[in-house]
């Protein structure tokens, strides 16, 4: 622990409390004021998003700890919940920014103020770095810059000192919101160029695990496989100056430890909850439940497995389907439902209730029709990192389908798998899947889960005219008047061809014990910077 | 083959084919795993390009033998390879892991072995009478249980319903520090620099989860002190030591035991190197940031520096512990030589 | 003390062999308790899924979680099964998996130790060597690998708890036999024209047999722990197969929230078996030791 000093910690931890047999006590005196305590199931595998191999966990550090051009702003939810607004665009790093006429060049100024750690002022040219660091890293980062229009690095430009440009190849509604996902973060290019090898021009060995940049947080300690602290950068420019000074992140496996924790007020915040403890937990401490914005968990039916290809097979499923026993005993009640919708498409909602229910005679109805009146074997695949949803949907699902003579078994697979076989490959004939879009139109998921052989079309849907749909309407501003149609037109289809059968939409649930200013954000992480004790 | 040179030397030479086996076979095993590492390491959102650039920085674009020989050269130099997904040398990962682990299990094997061995020579001299078969229950009880199990029960009572212990978060409460890191094991480390305190304090996140190991390693300890206490208390050996008249305490402690020695030596290295591979479960309960826990997640992401280098470490560190108990065969039971092996 | 070798047993005569039970059994009443239980525990694995009162795999949303009542005796899981009738349909799958597991073992492993033991030499160096490359790995990592590898069905969880067991029968059987191949008992046998075969499997494998049954009885315990461990790690048997392992597995998520029946009961019933089975294991020692036959 070079960065912090052993006498120091205990100092401020201890305020005056010299006598070390009080220790025991400290947390729940410190909770008030500026410490807190997370816990949560994963472990954060790198300080550095842009690395390969970085796992969803580790986004937390680049939302916390490194700062984007601009951010989105903050709303609250009709349920009460505050959560992040898609369709404000903040300041972050950046003070102003225009578009040009034809939506081909945006240029950024850059806040006059703003410092890295170091001291040193962020520059135009760190911005460039990072940028290019972004689009040539290669793996997900280029993936999610790509989304947003942004592919070479001859598109950014640093005009001055303090003066960004940013020019696209086409007009797209995704490219400013997409500056403000947690890939494109700007780091200190001069400590990363001092790192940087022959090998590794991108400092990616030195950045893995010494964050260098401009955020609200630094980290101050990690401990892989067990926590990591953060601490406050009192001279953050990018926002409101966070209320509290350290947040310790510990990383428990057990979700039963993690619960009792919280329970016992250990620790301030047990973040990603399962859903079951959520509901328990609501009348005893605050619980936040947030629909995932863009997210559904649906069951896909693959066009390659010769039953799925009669349209009546799919609806005899989308009609047998236990939807509310699945939402209560899969998600208890946590979400919200994806069933029993209007036929009529009156608007451009998503995620939206199919206009399919439980309805065991209308099944049996669509399964006689069909060509496979007798019933056939089917095998549903579900993922071993995600059972606490899809082993009860499985069960119940199997257990609807025994009366239609659908025999179905079950099948887990390893995570390390289930990516190969269920997104790569496309080989599972029936399975549950959990897509959530980052950028929150319906065209971004349809984009990734409707078009063919996109990585999340996991049931090999192959529509000529849904696929050229998404491609029209994916970089089309929200409010032009063709925007509607087109997407009322996708519903349309998605609805009647059923490759995916919506089950309800999930929810993210965190408990407080002794915290709050608890934000819902799209990346499903804990951004720490709004928090404040009690 | 017992010419070979010195017996200890012929024994230590023994021990590399072992190694070599352990790697061939991890190295296979591995490879055998479900799963293309390329694409979970690729992350969300990849794309077939982004899925290639990957698995060709992971090397394995190669075909398998160069990937064998690659792996062996380095290892050859002490090098274990990169976990992928910690992103750290796979040495310095375990390094920092491994005396976890140990501290845990020794702590836990001292405790059982406190209580077993006593019980179990109890159980043996008064064979068929109450306390042997308190004892058979009792230990049987604690080997019956999944350790998972135990160590979810041992938190509910104690510390979310009684609140005695301390909150089963890892090897220290996060109000203590870690003293400078000497040996790796906090209770050493801790009074090295005299910190009292934070000795107390790993000590206290120690207990629940060793009693939890405790508990299941009872059972083959206290079992095996018993079946050999007995086998050695029928021996003629000790017949004739009592109708020699030797005291009842002498017969029991030198000569049965001194022999009953030899069975529970073995069981305890068994029970050492399974708990070691098996305290996984525990670790993932009690949140320790142990080598079982690292291995799990390097299975399950197909991560195949981790899992090998994990499998190897432990390999040498059984191939040793082997190495003494053979030794301490040899010194107890003077009719087992090397040479037969 | 070195020259000191236990002298031979004599063979005791077939007739005495029941009555040498009954004596055993009278002697030690938690053998014969253990011994009843076993019978139990059989007649459940045969009988159990014509006894329940419910379709183990029936769930019920309605009746999800809810406690021992007169209905659900040991109370619904969370997808509202009848937890009993899960946990008595559980012992069938849960005997074959530990006696397949450990009967494999017990087989292989005492083969392979006899002959090592008895021939040693280079056959006793290379077997020697192949059971310590699978006993220095990790088992429960081994195990895992395993069935990773190869898929989570049942039989490759009987592999894996199998091929883990094998060497602990190996080295037991081929210490014993190592001691006594030159013991006087065993000379005397081959000078007295028998095949080595039958030196080994008629005088000296017997002699092994008492640390052997200990073996059996704490890895038939032991093989069901294992299968619960895979379950925990989520590589056991398919949902919704009711057993025991991940019964208490999935179980143990429900303990902090209160809903303790959930996993108490198959832990229970786990307990109790390996409780019977490692109680048996004393007993079937008492039975089988030559030297306590009078």
């Amino acid at each position: 622990m070079p960065s912090l000093d052993r006498r120091a910690f205990l100092a401020s931890a201890a305020a005056g409390a010299g006598v070390l047999p009080f220790l025991r006590f400290l947390p729940a005196q410190a909770q008030g004021r500026d410490t807190l305590v997370t816990v949560f199931g994963q472990t954060i595998n790198s300080l550095d998003l842009h690395r390969v191999g970085t796992n969803r966990a580790s986004y937390q550090v680049a939302i916390n700890c490194y700062d984007r051009l601009v951010g989105f702003g903050a709303k609250q939810l009709p349920s009460g919940e505050m959560s992040y607004d898609y369709d404000t665009i903040v300041p972050e790093l950046a003070e102003s920014w225009t578009i040009s006429e034809d939506g081909l060049a945006i240029t950024f100024k850059l806040k006059p103020n703003a410092t890295f750690w170091d001291g040193r002022k962020v520059t135009a040219e760190d911005v460039k770095w990072s940028f290019d660091r972004a689009v040539l890293a290669g793996g997900f980062p280029t993936t999610q810059m790509r989304a947003g229009g942004f592919s070479r690095p001859d598109q950014f430009e640093a005009l001055d000192e303090e003066t960004f440009l940013v020019k696209l190849d086409y007009p797209s509604k995704l490219s400013l919101p997409n500056l403000a996902v947690p890939v494109p973060f700007i780091i200190n290019s001069a400590i990363a160029r001092e790192n940087a090898t022959e090998a590794d021009p991108w400092a990616m060995e030195y950045l893995h695990t010494t964050p260098a940049g401009s955020g609200a947080y630094r980290v101050t300690r990690w401990d892989q496989g067990q926590q990591l602290v953060y601490e406050r950068n009192d001279s953050w420019v990018g926002g409101d100056l966070p209320a509290i000074r350290r947040v310790i992140v510990r990383e428990v496996p057990s979700a039963a430890t993690r619960r009792a924790l919280v329970e016992r007020g250990d620790v301030q915040v047990s973040f990603d909850i399962p859903d079951r403890d959520a509901s328990e937990l609501a009348d005893r401490l605050t619980v936040h439940s947030t629909p995932i914005e863009n997210c559904i968990h649906a069951l896909c039916l693959n066009t390659r497995f010769a039953p799925f290809q009669d349209p009546d097979v799919r609806k005899a499923i989308a009609f047998a389907v236990p939807y509310e026993s699945i939402f209560q005993a899969a998600a208890y009640g946590r979400g919200a439902p994806l069933w029993g919708g209007d036929e009529e498409i009156a608007d451009i909602a998503w995620p939206r209730p199919f206009p399919y229910a439980t309805d065991p005679e209308r099944a049996r109805e669509h399964l006689a029709r069909s060509g496979f009146a007798e019933g056939f074997d089917v095998t549903l695949s579900i993922s071993l990192d995600l059972v606490s949803w899809m082993e009860p949907t499985a069960l119940l699902i199997q257990e609807a389908l025994a009366p239609l003579g659908i025999t179905v078994t079950i099948d887990k697979i390893p995570g390390a798998n289930w990516r190969t076989v269920a997104l790569v490959d496309k080989t599972l004939d029936m399975h549950l899947e959990n897509f959530g879009g980052w950028l929150n139109t319906p065209c971004y998921y349809f984009f990734w889960a409707y078009q063919k052989d996109r990585l999340f079309n996991s049931s090999n849907y192959a529509s000529d005219v849904v696929h050229d749909l998404t491609d029209r309407a994916l970089h089309m501003p929200v409010d032009d008047p063709g925007y509607a149609p087109l997407i009322k037109e996708m519903f349309a289809h998605a609805i009647e061809d059923l490759p995916r059968i919506p089950l309800y939409q999930p929810a993210l649930n965190v408990a407080m014990n002794g915290a709050s200013g608890y934000e819902f954000w799209f990346h499903r992480q804990l951004d720490v910077r709004p928090l404040t004790g009690a | 083959m017992a010419g070979a040179g010195h017996p200890v030397l012929w024994r230590i030479v023994q021990t590399i084919p072992v190694l070599i086996g352990v790697v061939v076979v991890s190295f296979v095993l591995t490879r055998a795993l479900p799963g293309d590492p390329a694409v979970y390491f690729a992350g969300a959102m990849a794309t077939p390009e982004s899925i290639a650039e990957v698995r060709a920085a992971l090397g394995l674009d190669q075909p398998l033998v160069h990937q064998f020989f690659r792996y062996c050269a380095a290892l050859l130099q002490g090098d274990l390879g990169r976990s992928v997904s910690t992103g750290q040398p796979v040495v310095e990962d375990l390094a920092t892991r491994l005396p976890a682990s140990l501290e845990l299990t020794l702590c836990a094997l001292v405790l059982s072995c406190a209580v077993a061995i006593p019980l179990g020579i109890l159980a043996a001299v008064r064979q068929g009478g109450p306390i042997d078969h308190l004892c058979r229950i009792l230990v049987t009880a604690g080997v019956s249980l999944p350790t998972f199990f135990t160590g979810i029960v041992l938190i509910y009572v104690f510390y979310y319903l009684l609140g005695w212990a301390p909150s089963p978060l890892g090897r220290l409460d996060f109000v203590y520090l870690e003293p400078p890191r000497v040996t790796g094991f906090l209770l050493v480390d801790t009074l090295l620099v005299g910190d009292i305190e934070t000795f107390f304090g790993a000590a206290r996140q120690l207990i629940l989860p060793s009693v939890t190991l405790a508990l299941f390693t009872l059972a083959p300890i206290a079992r095996m002190t018993r079946a050999a206490m007995l086998s050695a208390l029928s021996a003629d050996y000790v017949r004739t030591a009592r109708a020699a008249g030797l005291a009842p305490r002498t017969v029991l402690l030198t000569y049965a035991l001194r022999n009953a020695l030899l069975p529970v030596v073995t069981t305890l290295g068994m029970v050492f190197s399974f708990v070691l591979g098996a305290n996984v479960l525990v670790e993932k309960v009690f949140a320790w940031p142990g080598i079982g826990s690292y291995a799990v997640e390097a299975l399950v992401a197909s991560d195949y520096a981790a899992v090998q280098g994990f499998v190897l470490a432990m390999a040498v560190l059984f191939v040793l512990l082997n190495l003494v108990i053979d030794l301490a065969y040899a010194l107890i039971d003077p009719r087992i030589g090397f040479s037969a092996k | 003390m070195s020259g000191i070798v236990s002298p031979a047993p004599t063979p005791a005569p077939e007739r005495g062999a029941l009555a040498h039970v009954g004596h055993v059994l009278r002697e030690n009443p938690v053998t014969a308790v253990s011994f009843a239980m076993f019978a139990v525990i059989v007649l459940m694995a045969v009988l159990g899924p014509a006894l329940v009162p419910y379709d183990p795999l029936a769930t019920n949303a309605a009746r999800a979680l809810e406690p021992p009542s007169a209905a659900h005796w040991f109370g619904t899981d969370h997808l509202g099964r009848d937890v009993f009738s899960r946990v008595v349909v559980a012992t069938r799958l849960d005997l074959t998996i530990s006696v397949a597991a450990v009967a494999l073992s017990f087989v292989i492993g005492a083969t392979l130790g006899a002959i090592a033991g008895y021939r040693g030499g280079w056959v006793d160096a290379v077997l020697a060597r192949v059971l310590d490359t699978i006993m220095a790995f990790p088992l429960f990592v081994l195990a895992m690998g395993i069935v990773a590898a190869m898929g989570n069905t049942i039989e490759n969880i009987v592999y894996a708890t199998a091929i883990i067991n094998i060497p602990f029968y190996a080295r037991v059987v081929r210490a014993e036999v190592n001691i006594r191949r030159e013991a006087g008992f065993a000379l005397a046998a081959r000078l007295a024209g028998n095949s080595h075969a039958r030196v080994l499997a008629s005088h000296i494998v017997p002699n092994a047999l008492p640390p052997m049954m200990v073996q059996v009885s704490l890895n038939m315990g032991w093989a069901i722990l294992n299968a619960a461990g895979l379950s925990f790690i989520g590589l056991g048997v398919r949902p919704p197969t009711p057993e025991w392992g991940i019964m208490v597995a999935e179980g143990a998520n429900y303990i902090v929230s209160g809903h303790w029946w959930v996993a108490l009961f198959p832990g229970l019933w786990l307990m109790l078996a390996v409780f019977t089975f490692n109680l048996m294991g004393d007993g079937l020692r008492d039975i089988v030791d030559p030297r306590r036959r009078t």
